[in-house]
């Protein structure tokens, strides 16, 4: 049996304490001091052993980060002075798109390698904005995949980033008449790009770098930042050039397999000048995602480039306008506008922003993107807590310029592979065993609208509240 | 013990208090040390907040759940006013900000803590019908009943009773008293006496529960009439005998919380006696495939199913299927296999460990499939000859009626049940040792927090509230029994559906944020 790809991972704790969802308060006034029943000393998780010091001059924890919410403290101190409630700098952190609880479970996932799972059944909104106003199928008895979970080392989720010909065409004697451009394959659908903000010292961006490289897939990352360090890596970088400082780089242009350049009038002229460099290049445009957008994909799918990368920004809103679309919703436009050209096969569609946990990346897929691009949660890996102060210049509560490579590389690892269990969740449970069959398969997925109008539509007629 | 009604015998609710000695309530009351303990509050208060032993030096501490808050302010017996000293302090509890999330609101979970405690209402202002979701079931509510219709009539001349074979082919009539029946929560997952303390409910209830899939213990012999035999695909502990024994067999295709996942008992769950009745190796995770690999097609299915009525000639056959897009096709499919009931479980329950990316993307709400289901099976003339069930979300009595009026003859719980038991849903279940408040743990030391007696009778007053909460709208709509209300998706509206004037009528949505 061929070796099947897996993504090796090893818990990896944080190095600070992660901000606690709870913190304690305790009403000293009636508290015995040395009680020997002390619900501190009987907790089920034993998360006050760390903080012996809780027991014995009664200081407070400054977090409690492991505390599973089992209320038992709170319901059985002999004197009950204990309560709870949720610490302020839980609810500062985030923002409303990467909100505190995104940031729990990609720390989370981080530090154990492991999926997200809990009892007792869902416990979020019926449906929210964006990602979360459409939910995926499953198949009840037929399947590809036939062996659930034990079956999903034969899933694939291998994506291609080089362009394909229209179709094979032969010689009267059977030889190919047609050029077939070489394979570029990437085992899974995500990309790591170098994000716009953050401490990007040389140990993060070697940090992802590296793990880029250990998982077999590829960062986009200004040339400008690739120095002697990042010259091993070559294979997993995709330098992103502009037309104007493209010739500045042609030993990059010959050591990587793919470039990137960014969208002007006319880049298409430069395809080939590239190709004069290095004839084995693969040739990616970024593309920001706005109105203009569907029109220039139109335009380049048939001048040899290979793949499209098309940007929103880090929440996955359009960009250049005051009424901005969601990611998904434009990806959908774009996406079936090459459908309409029959040029989807041709090139490959890579979408970045607003891509913050494991579902998204499916549902992006299943709205027509071959695969996505990140940056934010790489560094929310590394416990970056998205505060923004390395903004204004202030120092970062997790001194990020100070990491260990192999610990930020370790929990980057971790957190893709955690990802890419859960995509496979998913992936088994619709009976598929290739993502690339799930790309614009919307038969696939259920979407709150229609859901609504065929279901409750026939009850109780027109939604008269349109916006969810 | 019991009293006759029409057709049903219903248990009495017995006050069965909290395990925990400091319950949690909307509102905390404290007590200074300036209390001189005259003893007037425990005098005054009806609702047996305040305590007072004579041989005490004080009272005892409040009990701060059964305080009914704010609005007492307006008796002539609120203690906080009546102190002679001031001693007493009221405000409303800061610790429900940590508690409960969008479907089980703090307030939710309360009131089911009270009705399990006491088998009435609670007293207490707490909202748990509706929860935060902002949509599917809190955003529904019934219409605004005709008081014409309205009907004198007591709660034990309602009938609230269900029928579970509608197909005439023979076998039993398998009638339940109550549109519930308790959902399938394995030997392994739950510890022993919360299964059997179900199983007694059942029993005294003249209800249902299931045993999940991890075996039929022992232990559940005595209540074998009102157990359910699950049949997954994992077949853990699937016997002749346990087939023989049961009065319905449930085929689980597939469950809400992990549609086409499969089940999963982390190994630290599989202790010796749970290894010995699932025939496996103690400490090893089980994985139940997905799903059933003898089943490729709905012949296939039926196959199934006629060998389960080969094996028990007077079972009835329930099928168990999660909610896709052709969730219709399938419970058709399984109304052609010859199925009695056709259970469909949506996506947002579940009770034991799944992964969070399942539970909430894979599948649809409970709320869409059962109009969609029960839509088709009238146009396939079939839906008056199969019983249709439906769970997955269903979490308090207002959700159970608004189940049945988009179309299901009754329902299956499972979380309402362990939130009888307390379960604050803090999630944990397939942590470690499991459960850290005893309901799903078979941990020795914390699997025995947990009396049979206890269970049995928490489960029983919940339902006998449930009952007077459908008894009222019941009368209300003119109905005599609930089968009346099956399918009655005119009596209820959407608040997205009304025009502004018309959704001020109604109770508004609650929109609170929660941090989860």
């Amino acid at each position: 049996m061929p070796k099947k790809y897996h993504i090796d991972t090893q818990e990896t704790p944080p190095r600070f304490y992660p901000v606690g969802k709870y913190t304690t308060i305790e009403f000293r006034e009636d508290c015995a001091g040395s009680c020997r029943e002390c619900v501190k000393k009987k907790c089920v998780y034993g998360i006050f052993e760390d903080n012996f010091l809780h027991n014995s001059s009664m200081k407070e924890p400054e977090f409690l980060y492991t505390c599973m919410s089992c209320f038992r403290c709170v319901q059985e101190c002999t004197k009950g002075i204990f309560s709870r409630v949720i610490n302020p700098e839980y609810r500062t952190l985030g923002n409303n798109y990467w909100t505190s609880d995104i940031i729990h479970r990609t720390w989370y996932q981080a530090h154990t390698g492991s999926i997200p799972v809990s009892g007792a059944g869902y416990r979020g909104p019926f449906v929210g904005k964006g990602f979360d106003s459409m939910w995926t199928d499953m198949s009840e008895i037929v399947r590809p995949t036939r062996d659930g979970i034990h079956g999903r080392e034969y899933i694939n989720t291998c994506i291609e980033l080089s362009r394909r010909p229209a179709g094979l065409a032969f010689t009267d004697d059977m030889e190919l008449a047609v050029d077939v451009p070489p394979i570029l394959e990437v085992p899974l659908p995500i990309l790591f790009r170098q994000p716009d903000f953050g401490i990007l010292s040389r140990k993060v961006l070697l940090s992802m770098v590296k793990a880029a490289a250990i998982i077999n897939t590829f960062m986009l990352i200004n040339p400008k930042e690739i120095k002697e360090d990042l010259k091993p890596f070559l294979k997993n970088l995709i330098p992103q050039m502009t037309k104007d400082n493209y010739a500045d780089y042609s030993d990059l242009i010959i050591g990587c397999r793919m470039v990137s350049l960014a969208y002007q009038p006319g880049i298409e002229q430069e395809f080939a000048k590239l190709r004069e460099i290095n004839p084995d290049i693969f040739i990616m445009v970024n593309i920001p995602l706005d109105k203009d957008c569907k029109s220039i994909v139109e335009n380049l799918v048939n001048t040899g480039v290979d793949t499209l990368y098309c940007y929103t920004d880090e929440n996955g809103l359009e960009l250049n306008t005051d009424n901005p679309r969601f990611v998904k919703d434009m990806t959908r436009e774009i996406h079936l506008a090459l459908v309409d050209l029959s040029a989807r096969q041709r090139v490959n569609l890579i979408i970045y922003g607003g891509i913050a946990m494991a579902e998204h990346v499916n549902k992006e897929i299943i709205c027509g993107a071959d695969g996505i691009a990140i940056d934010l949660p790489l560094l929310v890996a590394m416990e970056c807590r998205l505060c923004g102060r390395c903004l204004e210049g202030l120092s970062c509560p997790v001194k990020l310029e100070e990491m260990d490579v192999d610990y930020g590389c370790a929990r980057i690892i971790n957190l893709i592979g955690a990802w890419r269990n859960q995509m496979l969740e998913m992936l088994g449970a619709m009976g598929l065993r290739e993502i690339r069959r799930l790309r614009g398969e919307v038969g696939r997925s259920m979407w709150f609208e229609d859901l609504e109008k065929e279901n409750f539509g026939p009850i109780f007629g027109e939604r008269k509240v349109a916006a969810i | 013990m019991s009293e006759n009604t029409n057709s049903i015998k219903l248990p009495k609710a017995v006050e069965t208090p909290s395990r925990f000695r400091n319950t949690i309530g909307k509102y905390v009351i404290k007590r200074s040390n300036a209390c001189i303990s005259c003893g007037k509050c425990a005098e005054l208060c009806p609702y047996g907040v305040h305590i007072r032993y004579s041989n005490y030096a004080k009272p005892l501490r409040p009990i701060e759940h059964k305080c009914i808050g704010f609005k007492c302010r307006e008796n002539d017996f609120f203690c906080i006013d009546k102190c002679p000293v001031q001693a007493l302090t009221l405000r409303k509890n800061a610790l429900l900000e940590t508690m409960g999330d969008y479907r089980w609101t703090a307030e939710m979970l309360l009131g089911h803590f009270a009705m399990a405690e006491t088998g009435d209402l609670p007293k207490v202002d707490l909202e748990y019908s509706l929860g935060d979701s902002g949509g599917g079931f809190d955003k529904m509510r019934f219409i605004k009943p005709d008081s014409a219709l309205s009907l004198k009539l007591d709660d034990d001349k309602i009938d609230t009773s269900i029928e579970l074979n509608k197909t005439n082919d023979g076998r039993p009539v398998k009638t339940i008293s109550i549109p519930c029946y308790g959902g399938g929560m394995s030997y392994g997952s739950t510890a022993l006496s919360v299964m059997v303390g179900r199983a007694r409910a059942a029993k005294a209830l003249d209800t249902l529960t299931c045993t999940g899939e991890g075996g039929y213990p022992p232990e559940l012999l005595p209540y074998k009439e009102n157990v359910i035999t699950q049949v997954a695909t994992g077949l853990f502990g699937v016997r002749e005998e346990t087939l023989q024994h049961c009065p319905i067999m449930e085929f689980k295709y597939a469950q809400g919380a992990k549609p086409g996942l499969g089940g999963h008992l982390l190994g630290e769950k599989v202790t010796e006696a749970v290894a010995a009745m699932r025939e496996t190796v103690v400490g090893r995770p089980l994985f139940s495939p997905f799903p059933f690999h003898s089943v490729y097609s709905v012949e296939d299915h039926k196959k199934h199913v006629d060998w389960m009525k080969e094996i028990n000639n007077q079972v009835l056959c329930s099928v168990k299927v999660s909610t896709p897009t052709d969730v219709d096709m399938v419970a058709v499919g399984a109304y052609y296999a010859g199925a009695h009931i056709i259970h469909i479980d949506g996506s947002y329950g579940g009770t034991g460990a799944a992964p969070d990316i399942a539970k909430k993307n894979i599948a649809m709400p409970i709320e869409y499939a059962i109009p969609k289901v029960h839509q088709f099976l009238v146009d396939e003339g079939a839906r008056d000859k199969i019983t249709l069930i439906a769970s997955g979300g269903i979490r308090n009595a207002m959700d159970v009626a608004k189940a049945i009026a988009l179309g299901a003859d009754g329902v299956v719980i499972g979380t309402a049940e362990i939130v009888a038991l307390e379960c604050v849903r803090c999630g944990n279940c397939e942590s470690g040792r499991g459960c850290a408040r005893g309901i799903a743990s078979t941990d020795p030391e914390l699997g025995y927090m947990i009396s049979e007696e206890y269970v049995e009778q928490r489960i029983i007053n919940m339902y006998i509230a449930w009952r007077k909460q459908w008894c009222d709208i019941l009368r209300s709509f003119g109905m005599q029994s609930i089968k009346e209300l099956v399918g009655r998706s005119d009596l209820l509206i959407h608040m997205d559906y009304l025009d502004k004037e018309e959704r001020a009528k109604y109770q508004a949505t609650p929109i609170k944020q929660h941090i989860i």
